[in-house]
């Protein structure tokens, strides 16, 4: 024990003498004393070390392998830690990892068949005890074992198995080449839990551990002193965590409950809370509580997309439950929808700008991928959509024979172009609603809203004709994004065959029901193209693929965003990871 | 009177049975999903599996009958065990009610959650029948008085504006104007000292406040009407001819005469204290028994929601028998036999 | 006794006793107001949509957030939607849902109590019903039903005809209880006083017995419930639309402007003071008129 203090009392010293020659070079430079406070920790004797963050949705459990929600994730990230996550520019930085395996530092197999990682040295759990190789195979297996229900379950996809070179290497082994090996221990999603207190705690024992769930063990910036299921979690500083002088922050409490826009007001308002977490409300809510003064916004653009589903079925609810908005091979084609100008005029006379003002303002951008970032992934090849053209999309109608009616509403063969569009209950999605209903209208369509409670739309209850995968409406609106960086597993999930029915218990992701051969095509070849240039071109030619199409119109690229206090300092938004991914280095 | 009680308590066991099944039943068929709440990011597949890790693909009978076990025997085991000391059985092995969302013991967390909802919704409930019952009094004896009607006013207003909006106002002006009132609970405070107890009334003040006023409107109405109904009435009149002291009239014989509705109101009134203030707790962030039961419903928590509407049948049920032990009491003319 | 010399009476007496009531409901000073501002407000919301013309579903986008003006009398919302078109569509339909949702909750609740109190034999099985409806968690009972028939009645009547229906059935189906509890209690104590006795006997029969004597002395509870009904009725329908239960989600209902625009009250003041305002006005006049009538129909206070 005591030979694994020393070499951090000897690193501390020097570290704090860097602190001390910056300060007085950046004074001499002319630089303001705030932005030295930004880059490095310089503790003052009476400072307010504890903060606290709110999340308006509660933490249920600590174990983010037993509930996948953002907010247990993240909650969790204070304290467990992954191999390796991704910063706020999504570039991936080693953790409880010495280093990124690549392919060049032979840490990446060159059949694509395995990845090794190699573990920091002398760095010890919560409780004193050494983390070795041992607690990531027996992490792996947790989730593994098959009655779990591990919700990090994808990122362990094609996993042969684990195994333990030495103390400090570990070899993941897949069973399909994977030219991206990064899912296993990567993000905030994988964390790493200790393999001596979970070791009673697996399979069918795993949700009854309460006592480790609610109080892992962690290698993190802090450690859990109570944990309040549904409302508060109080943490303490890591006094062994591995780095010198971190966190800063002596205290965390994170509290949950209530909505959105309370959250805001706590921070922004009343200036009670520190930070708080994902504020989805409307712009000039948002900047009048700003003019308060007390806090700022801090947001992070990653891959969210809000978007429209074009159902590409017949949803006809007098047709029966053996036919209603099933593709049964292509033969049961949306009246109008399977129309490619009416689904291209839909989306010309939307004006996304609009959008982005009434309902999202500065944390949202008119978007026309639906692979919006990273930006090598980013395409080019459909920037017209910025500009809305009601014109041409009137045009397009006329000339595909959708005259309007004596009511306005365009029909062909009697068939009118009247919608039913659904998306899940939140105010600023009801506001979008209301404005793409009125920018359809001017081209002649007839929109029906409809607004489903989240729990049920998002719930997949096959019994239930209100989900997002039952999809009984023409179209539909949420949002979606991806893990980590590479859309690979994201784009799978448009392929023909994985429209949702009752072959797949209603389990199926391509919600549009859209069918491209090419694109097929393509979704084989993203999974054995190694990361480069031609991955990167397959992989917009998809996105292509799917929004020149229209099974999928992306509407607003949405950040990541949160507010914190003016007095908080080192708040870095990570829309790649956890948000609280760097809490150690917050800092008054 | 005994033998009513005995009575219905006897029936109270199938009457509850019923209700139990009738819930169970109910949550069943709702379209909510334990997963619903996960990001989109977590596939179909793993989202199968974990319905399954939830027992959630049994047979709707034998996850009611799990339930029962743990309910009605395995949680009472436990809590004797816990209460003395001892080890009954092989109580290892007992399976408790464990909700779907924290996978922890149901009961336990309703037990955390216990403190705060009697503090707030208790405490706000005592508050609403303290200011109802003699403003509903003085409004009927000075029937349209001017207090009379200001208490109409401003009763009705408190009934027809909602919690979430008078919530809203009462923190915009407390909290952001005047900073006098924090607008969040801190439900890990501990009243040890006289400074903490302030600290504790502050933070209870607002929603306290805003929950008796919304009480407080609905009883007075009712206490209103049944008094003005028996002021009318004869023996009010031979009361006073006999020269009887007009508020010993008012206090002993018309007020015991009106009791029936609001004591009505008031034992119906006090399971839902139970079943906590939704909307109340959700604005200040209270996270009491009504923040649990809402969140567990939107999460499809089936245990969880199973578990507390049936403590919240056995309370109403309870209390309905109390008020109408209490009719008997308040008019003897009332018979049950 | 008065009750009896109704029942006797010759049909061209009924006429003058509702003469009697007329005339005490006139000298009744807040029932009157009551009336005036109930009309008022009736008149408004079925009259004004043609003096102000203005669509309120149209989004005016140049015009969000607007404060008052000669176009936008009460302002508009976050979307460019005309604030006084909303609050006049929003009343039909808050009116209406509030009346009819109120009447069935009060005829189901009345009858459940009257029956319950009255009839021993029905008291034990009417009474655990009650139980059981005050025990069953609201939200998963909403969905239930929303999931069970909203395509059916959206086919059979149309989307909002059918969802009128629905929410209608919903609400009273949920709020009949507390009026059922206390009116079994009072009369649980009426059917017990010298009058009933009296009728009974001398051979009335029970059904008129409850019509005659035991409905007319619990009116006053009645009216106290009807009353709060309607407000409680406004406001669940906008937790209804709310939770996507209820109409589509651009269409204005009171409760529903209130709620959505509680988050904008520091920033358009008008977008939650209007809407609450009506709801507290017609929940203020409905229970002035029925102060007013509840006075009028007493014997005991007419001749005063």
């Amino acid at each position: 024990m005591t030979s694994m203090h020393r070499p951090r009392k000897t690193l501390a010293m020097p570290y704090n003498r860097v602190v001390t020659i910056t300060l007085t070079a950046a004074m001499v430079a002319g630089c303001g004393p705030d932005e030295i406070v930004e880059e490095f920790v310089v503790p003052e004797p009476v400072e307010n070390r504890h903060v606290n963050i709110l999340y308006w949705q509660a933490v249920s459990t600590m174990n983010p392998y037993l509930s996948g929600g953002t907010k247990e994730i993240e909650a969790a990230s204070l304290v467990l830690e992954p191999l390796a996550n991704y910063d706020d520019s999504g570039a991936m930085v080693p953790v409880l990892a010495a280093e990124i395996p690549t392919r060049e530092n032979g840490g990446v197999a060159d059949d694509m068949l395995s990845i090794t990682w190699r573990l920091k040295q002398d760095v010890v759990w919560a409780d004193g005890t050494p983390f070795t190789a041992r607690d990531v195979v027996f992490t792996g297996e947790y989730c593994l074992h098959e009655e779990v229900g591990c919700s990090a379950d994808a990122s362990f996809t094609d996993v042969d198995g684990f195994e333990a070179l030495d103390d400090h290497t570990v070899r993941v082994t897949f069973s399909v080449a994977k030219p991206v090996p990064y899912g296993p221990f990567v993000g905030a999603v994988t964390p790493i839990i200790q393999a001596e207190q979970f070791k009673d705690c697996t399979g069918l024992r795993a949700p009854e551990c309460t006592t480790e769930n609610f109080g892992p063990i962690g290698t993190g910036p802090f450690k859990v002193d109570e944990f309040r299921a549904n409302d508060v979690i109080s943490f303490s500083a890591n006094e062994r965590y591995r780095e010198p002088g971190k966190p800063w922050m002596k205290t965390v409490t994170l509290k949950g409950g209530g909505d959105a826009a309370s959250s805001a007001r706590a921070v922004l308002e009343t200036g009670e809370y520190d930070y708080a977490w994902n504020l989805q409300v409307e712009p000039e809510i948002l900047e009048q509580m700003l003019a308060a003064g007390k806090g700022e916004i801090v947001m992070g653009f990653g891959t969210n997309v809000e978007r429209l589903v074009i159902n590409q079925t017949n949803a006809d609810s007098s047709l029966g439950p053996e036919r209603r908005s099933l593709l049964l091979d292509g033969t049961n084609p949306h009246p109008f929808l399977s129309d490619p100008q009416v689904r291209r005029a839909l989306s010309l006379a939307i004006d996304r700008q609009l959008l982005v003002e009434a309902g999202y303002g500065r944390t949202g951008r008119v978007t026309c991928n639906i692979v919006p970032a990273p930006p090598v992934y980013a395409s080019t090849a459909n920037e017209g959509c910025r500009e809305p053209d009601p014109e041409e999309a009137k045009r397009l109608l006329d000339e595909a024979g959708w005259v309007p009616g004596a009511d306005g509403v365009r029909a062909k063969d009697g068939v009118r172009l009247s919608i039913l569009y659904q998306t899940s209950t939140n105010s600023v999605r009801q506001g979008t609603q209301a404005l793409i209903k009125q920018m359809w209208q001017q081209i002649g369509v007839e929109t029906e809203l409809r607004n489903i409670d989240g729990g049920v739309f998002f719930g997949g209850d096959p019994a239930s004709p209100d989900t997002y995968q039952k999809f009984y409406a023409d179209v539909e609106m949420y949002t979606s994004n991806f893990q980590g960086t590479d859309p690979e597993f994201y784009m799978a999930a448009w392929v023909c065959e994985e429209a949702p029915g009752p072959d797949n218990q209603w389990l199926g992701t391509n919600m549009s029901r859209g069918c491209s051969a090419e694109f097929d095509a393509l979704v084989e070849e993203l999974a054995v193209t190694p990361y480069g240039e031609q991955r990167f071109a397959t992989a917009k030619r998809m996105n292509d693929i799917v929004v020149q199409n229209h099974f999928l119109i992306p509407l607003i690229w949405r950040a990541s965003t949160s507010a914190r206090a003016k007095s908080l300092k080192g708040v870095r938004m990570n829309p790649w990871d956890s948000e609280l991914w760097n809490i150690e280095d917050w800092h008054r | 009177m005994i033998r009513y009680i005995t009575r219905r308590l006897l029936f109270a066991v199938p009457t509850l049975i019923a209700i139990s099944f009738a819930i169970f039943a109910l949550l069943d068929l709702a379209p909510s999903d334990p997963t619903g709440q996960l990001p989109l990011t977590i596939p179909p597949e793993t989202r199968a599996q974990i319905r399954e890790s939830l027992g959630l693909d049994e047979a709707f009978p034998i996850r009611y009958a799990k339930w029962m076990e743990q309910f009605f025997v395995n949680e009472p085991l436990n809590l004797i065990e816990r209460a003395f000391d001892v080890e009954i059985g092989d109580s290892d092995s007992r399976t408790r009610v464990i909700s779907y969302a924290t996978r922890s013991p149901v009961v336990d967390i309703i037990a955390e959650r216990m403190p705060q909802t009697l503090w707030v919704v208790g405490l706000s409930y005592v508050v609403g029948i303290l200011i109802a019952l003699p403003i509903g009094i003085v409004s009927a004896y000075r029937q349209y008085s001017w207090f009379d009607q200001v208490g109409t006013f401003v009763s009705m207003v408190g009934f027809s504006v909602p919690t979430f909006f008078t919530g809203l106002v009462a923190i915009i002006l407390f909290s952001v104007m005047l900073e006098w009132l924090p607008s969040i609970y801190d439900t890990t405070h501990r009243v040890t000292d006289l400074a903490s107890f302030w600290v504790q009334i502050k933070q209870i003040i607002m929603p306290v406040m805003v929950l008796a006023f919304y009480n407080a409107a609905q009883l007075s109405r009712f206490m209103r009407s049944s008094v003005l109904d028996n002021l009318n009435l004869d023996y009010v009149r031979t009361a006073r001819a006999k020269g009887m002291r007009e508020r010993a009239v008012l206090l002993v014989h018309v007020l015991r005469n009106s009791m029936i509705p609001v004591v009505t109101m008031i034992a119906l009134g006090i399971p839902t204290i139970f079943g906590g203030a939704i909307i109340t707790e959700q604005i200040f962030r209270v996270n009491g028994l009504g923040q649990l039961l809402i969140v567990a419903i939107q999460g499809a928590d089936i245990p969880m929601v199973q578990t507390l509407t049936f403590l919240f049948a056995v309370l109403i049920v309870g209390f309905n028998l109390i008020a109408d032990v209490l009719y008997g009491i308040l008019d003897p003319r009332i018979r049950y036999d | 006794m008065a009750e009896q010399t109704y029942q006797d009476a010759p049909l061209h007496e009924h006429r003058s006793l509702w003469m009697d009531v007329w005339l005490a409901f006139r000298n009744h000073t807040g029932a009157l107001v009551g009336v005036a501002v109930f009309a008022f407000i009736v008149l408004a919301v079925l009259l004004g949509p043609f003096l102000h013309g203005i669509d309120p579903q149209y989004l005016d986008i140049q015009a969000r957030n607007a404060p008052v003006s000669w176009s936008h009398p009460l302002g508009t919302d976050n979307l460019g939607r005309d604030m006084l078109a909303q609050m006049l569509a929003g009343g039909r339909i808050s009116l209406a849902v509030g009346f009819t949702a109120m009447l069935l909750s009060l005829v189901l609740g009345t009858g459940v109590g009257v029956l319950a109190g009255y009839f021993k034999r029905l008291d034990g099985l009417l009474m655990r019903s009650t139980d059981l409806f005050l025990a069953l968690p609201l939200l998963p009972l909403l969905l239930v039903i929303i999931m069970l028939f909203r395509d059916t009645l959206r086919a059979a009547l149309g989307p909002e005809t059918g969802i009128f229906l629905l929410i209608v059935f919903v609400i009273g189906i949920t709020s009949w209880m507390q009026t059922a509890r206390i009116v079994r209690g009072e009369v649980l104590a009426i059917k017990e006083r010298e009058f009933v006795t009296a009728a009974r006997s001398i051979g009335t029969r029970e059904r008129r017995i409850v019509a005659r004597h035991v409905l007319p002395n619990v009116m006053s509870p009645i009216m106290v419930s009807a009353t709060l009904g309607i407000a409680n009725a406004i406001i669940t329908e906008s937790a209804l639309s709310f939770l996507g239960l209820g109409f589509p989600p651009d269409f204005p209902t009171w409760g529903r402007l209130l709620f959505d625009g509680a988050n904008f009250i520091s920033i358009t003041p008008a977008r939650v003071i209007w809407p609450g305002l009506a709801i507290s006005l017609t929940v203020l006049s409905v229970n002035y008129i029925g102060d007013g009538l509840r006075d009028a129909l007493d014997p005991r206070l007419r001749g005063t």
